[in-house]
């Protein structure tokens, strides 16, 4: 079958890549351009652990064809962080030891950042809704809850 | 000598027995000395066990010492998860 | 092993809570995971797998495959080792089926590809004749006299005559005289549980990434809890010599004793055999959930007496555990555990390891244990209700302690159960008033926990600055309690230990990440390779100033004289010794290579509010609190996370986890979307107490912590939705069909 060329952005890059029409965005974040910070954990949208943003919208990147990029503005974990600079979910997760195995991290990352952009100000049962999508088998989300309700707090603050 | 208490289980391979007597200064000697006196024993042990010893269970080491008066217990081998 | 130094308090940097070493890699998806490494000119693979529950493979047929483009080589159980006999046959016969598949999901065949689209479609094109045979996939049934034999004759001689040959190992231990004991009781309850089978649930599947040459000289990379356990058993399988097979731990996304055994490695080096390039293996989710991990299903009878005033005159139970077609379902465990907590007299306790055509069972968080909890703990709660009793001061009155005769023979050593139950009595939860609707339950739980061979390195830099080497992968923030052990020795800053897992051909062996030993193990071995090099840097100290090494001790980073007799020298800091270490005797590196034999066991007990809806049978839990005993808390956030994590996969297991099969054998819920795991809006917060008894057996008193917390949870929330919906479910999980049905049950009378 041949190849389909796709032009897109991501992280701020232009990027060109060809794909096979079955490819999922996600296999070809992570075969075909190196970008291995989403997961496949399910392949079936869901577990969230391939979660980037598709013209700033939370998606499963696993039910995304790596076509449909086509023209589109990508962002994933590794355009999170500012050069050495985290983002402060980032640094913020790391303090409360809100990852245990980090597989699930980057995803719920990618997720709670896509959060806060639409609601600054969430209530701990928003916050635990909108991360329904994105499990997390190691650390029951206490302690991710917390972090991200507390950056939310920080940045509230800060801005 | 030290007794060596078995769990109820390996009684049928112990000749009926669920407590032996052996000679052994270390836990290692406690297994060798339990098949020489019931060599049903063997597929049990080779299976793995793990040998509480005064209350500390030692799952693997076969040169922790024992003395005669030690409280010995056969287990079976611990693994987890 | 001796420990003359144990040390319990002053410490400067164990019990801080500093970030982990390896934090940024993973927030910033730097950090590479099993499925995250490539190799020049890779091929992928992907594994045909049996749809039946129970066949015989007639004919494999690899021709329509082996001719489409891109496909480079299929394997099939003759690419294997023969010959093998014991658990290495066995483990043979899962990682690839023989003459038979033995579940729905048993691996039948291989393929790679130069790409996983052409893997997959060549997967399709191999074609295997099958003719099924008859199945069983419930325990009991499978122990049945009518049941099919799946394996005749993988009884070992524990099992008594008479029993169905799927009976295939026994246990039976206790003492006292449980009759006489049940004579004395004011009342005597006997119940019968069940327990489905859970997942182990990891986010990241299985993934590995194997080279391995005509020289028979491998390397591989995986995602595993023990990467020399992996080299040993895929150079059996494959029939290489041990040292030449090097093996890299990946990062690990979750492991709770699933990533303790071996399922794709050695078909992915027998593939990059056949093909002599690097091959790439990644399970799909249905894979995992097909052909990996779970945990064994539960029958399981207890009849437990007591006085009026809640002393427990004798306990029996029965456990009949099956663990998929193979032999190893943990039942001794789960026999063993069952009356740990309690001090009794009179106590029996029967395991039938029973097989049947499901996969098979792997580690799970204090494997086999979970269940005994649920069912010993449910009845303990019946007799509580019944005979008026407060549920943790009954349990404090029986609760062992040291010197306690245990239930599975030998005495206790100093534990901290009463220490769980007070806290937990005195904890604001234990009194907070509830909501209508709402009841609350309490649970114990015990765990062994484990020592097992351990080596580690810590080699100095000439800055003073340290490089740790340990074999354990580190699953939840291990490098981070290493790194504290580690800098308290040497008197360092945190930062300056770097930690690294080490792969096989770089330290001893080091048995696999289980039984909740990295912190206890591994970090004893750091400990004392840390005391190790102290002695080293003493020595050179000692030889500076020329007076005896026994006249140098170590202090806050620097040598010095250890009194005024020893003469009169500035304190000499570590990176001054280091510096010039070349010239004054070469490296320092201190070294730890033993098997650690002082695994203190633990205690949890658990409190939990439980709301049960009337109308959908659903039950949300409200509030949630983990008391356990950790001996010492090196980094207090992780034990923390490990208290959660364990009650956040109990819950699950309590509530909706299954493997649900159907009439054909086959699983029907292999996605994440039908097998629930808790998301984050089905779980409160999870409050945790940590309690510190200090384990005799490690130098500051480590007990493991990350097994225990998932053993109360289930009977727990069974009493909590006892006491508020007033129905006793003693099946699970207690999923919203299975509480409506005894609501219903409760109102017809």
């Amino acid at each position: 079958m041949s190849k389909i060329h796709v032009t897109t952005t991501i992280n701020g890059d232009q990027v060109e890549y060809l794909c096979d029409p079955r490819e999922t965005l996600l296999d070809v974040l992570r075969d075909r351009l190196g970008l291995t910070g989403a997961k496949e954990g399910c392949g079936t949208g869901d577990c969230g652990a391939c979660s980037v943003t598709l013209d700033g919208r939370l998606v499963c990147s696993c039910l995304v064809l790596g076509a449909e990029a086509e023209g589109h503005d990508i962002t994933t974990i590794e355009g999170m962080a500012t050069g050495e600079e985290l983002h402060p979910l980032q640094q913020k997760f790391i303090e409360y030891a809100a990852l245990q195995c980090g597989i699930c991290t980057p995803g719920i990352l990618v997720a709670t950042e896509a959060l806060l952009k639409k609601n600054p100000n969430p209530t701990e049962t928003e916050v635990r809704y909108w991360l329904a999508g994105n499990l997390c088998r190691c650390t029951g989300y206490d302690k991710i809850i917390r972090a991200v309700m507390d950056t939310a707090a920080d940045m509230r603050e800060a801005s | 000598m030290v007794e060596v208490n078995l769990w109820s289980g390996l009684r049928a391979l112990a000749d009926g027995n669920d407590k032996v007597e052996v000679e052994a200064k270390t836990v290692g000697e406690v297994l060798e000395g339990l098949v020489k006196a019931h060599p049903g024993l063997q597929e049990a042990i080779d299976a793995g066990v793990s040998v509480a010893v005064d209350g500390r269970v030692i799952a693997s080491s076969l040169t922790e010492p024992v003395q005669p008066d030690s409280e010995v217990f056969l287990m079976q081998r611990l693994k987890g998860g | 092993m001796a420990l003359d130094a144990q040390k319990t308090n002053g410490f400067t940097q164990v019990g801080t809570r500093p970030n982990r070493p390896d934090g940024i890699d993973k927030v910033t998806g730097r950090a590479r995971f099993g499925a995250d490494a490539t190799a020049p000119g890779m091929l992928f693979a992907t594994i045909v797998r049996s749809p039946h529950a129970h066949a015989r493979i007639k004919n494999i047929d690899t021709s329509k495959a082996t001719a489409l483009a891109g496909v480079k080589g299929v394997v099939t159980r003759s690419d294997f080792a023969t010959g093998l006999t014991g658990e290495n046959w066995n483990i043979l016969e899962n990682v690839m089926a023989g003459d038979t598949a033995l579940y729905d999901g048993h691996a039948v065949a291989a393929v790679a590809a130069t790409s996983a689209l052409i893997a997959r479609d060549a997967a399709r094109l191999i074609e295997v004749e099958y003719e099924a045979l008859p199945h069983v996939t419930d325990v009991d049934k499978a122990m049945a006299d009518d049941a099919p034999v799946i394996r005749a004759g993988a009884a070992d001689k524990s099992v008594p005559e008479g029993l169905h040959p799927n009976v295939v190992r026994y246990h039976e231990s206790g003492h006292g005289d449980v009759e006489a004991g049940f004579a004395e009781a004011d009342l005597v309850i006997k119940d019968h549980f069940k327990t489905e089978a859970t997942h182990q649930g990891y986010i990241e599947p299985h993934a590995c990434l194997a080279t391995l040459g005509g020289d028979g000289k491998g390397e591989l990379w995986c995602c595993t809890q023990g990467h020399w356990n992996v080299q040993k058993i895929c150079a059996a399988l494959l029939g290489l010599e041990t040292a030449n097979l090097r093996v890299t731990a990946s990062e690990i996304g979750g492991g709770f004793g699933g990533k303790t055994a071996v399922f794709i490695e050695p078909v992915a080096l027998a593939l990059a055999r056949k093909t002599n390039k690097p091959v790439k293996l990644v399970m799909t989710r249905s894979e995992v959930f097909r052909a990996t991990g779970p945990t064994s299903s539960t029958s399981m009878d207890i009849k437990i007496g007591m006085k009026k005033d809640g002393i427990i005159t004798a306990a029996e139970g029965t456990f009949r555990l099956q663990g998929g077609a193979f032999p190893g379902a943990p039942m001794e465990f789960t026999a063993m555990c069952a009356f740990a907590p309690y001090a009794l007299k009179n106590v029996h306790q029967v395991g039938y390891d029973v097989i049947a055509n499901r996969p098979k069972q792997a580690a799970y968080r204090a494997p086999g244990s979970p269940m005994a909890a649920f069912a010993v703990e449910s009845v303990i709660d019946e007799l509580c209700n019944q005979l008026d009793l407060d549920p943790i001061e009954t349990r404090l009155k029986n609760a062992s302690k040291k010197g306690t005769k245990a239930s599975f023979g030998p005495m206790f050593d100093r534990i901290g159960l009463v220490e769980t139950l007070e806290a937990a009595k005195s904890h604001p939860h234990y009194t907070a008033s509830l909501k209508a609707g709402q009841g609350r339950g309490i649970s114990c739980g015990f765990w062994f926990n484990h020592g097992g061979e351990t080596a580690v390195t810590l080699a100095l830099s000439e800055d003073g600055t340290a490089q740790l080497a340990v074999g354990t992968p580190d699953i939840g923030g291990s490098r981070a309690s290493m790194a504290l052990m580690a800098a308290e020795e040497l008197g360092i800053p945190y930062d300056n230990v770097r930690v690294t897992i080490a792969d096989t051909a770089t330290l001893g062996y080091n048995e696999v990440s289980h039984g909740s030993r990295v912190t206890y193990a591994s970090g004893l071995a750091t400990i004392e390779a840390a005391r190790d090099a102290v002695k080293r840097l003493c020595g050179r100290a000692a030889a500076k100033w020329g007076i005896p090494e026994d006249a140098v001790k170590w202090e806050n980073g620097c040598a010095v004289p250890s009194g005024p007799n020893a003469g009169d020298f500035d304190p000499l800091p570590i990176a001054e010794i280091t510096k010039r270490m070349g010239a004054t005797g070469g490296p320092i590196v201190g070294h730890f290579e033993a098997t650690p034999e002082g695994a203190g066991v633990s205690f949890a007990t658990h409190i939990v509010d439980a709301e049960v809806d009337p109308e959908t049978g659903k039950t949300s839990v409200v509030r949630y609190t983990v008391v356990q005993d950790a001996g010492k808390a090196i980094h207090p956030t992780y034990v923390e996370g490990q208290y959660q994590g364990g009650a956040a996969q109990g819950i699950g297991w309590a509530l909706n986890e299954e493997y649900i099969y159907g009439e054909d054998g086959r699983l029907q819920n292999a996605v994440f979307l039908d097998y629930r795991i808790p998301v984050a809006s089905d779980l409160p917060m999870i409050d945790t107490v940590i309690v510190e008894v200090p384990n005799p057996g490690h130098p500051y008193g480590v007990r493991g912590v990350g097994e225990t917390s998932i053993c109360p949870p289930l009977a727990a929330i069974a009493n909590a939705v006892s006491a508020a919906a007033g129905v006793r479910l003693c099946e699970l999980p207690m999923s919203p069909p299975r509480i409506l049905a005894a609501l219903e049950k409760q109102r017809d009378g």
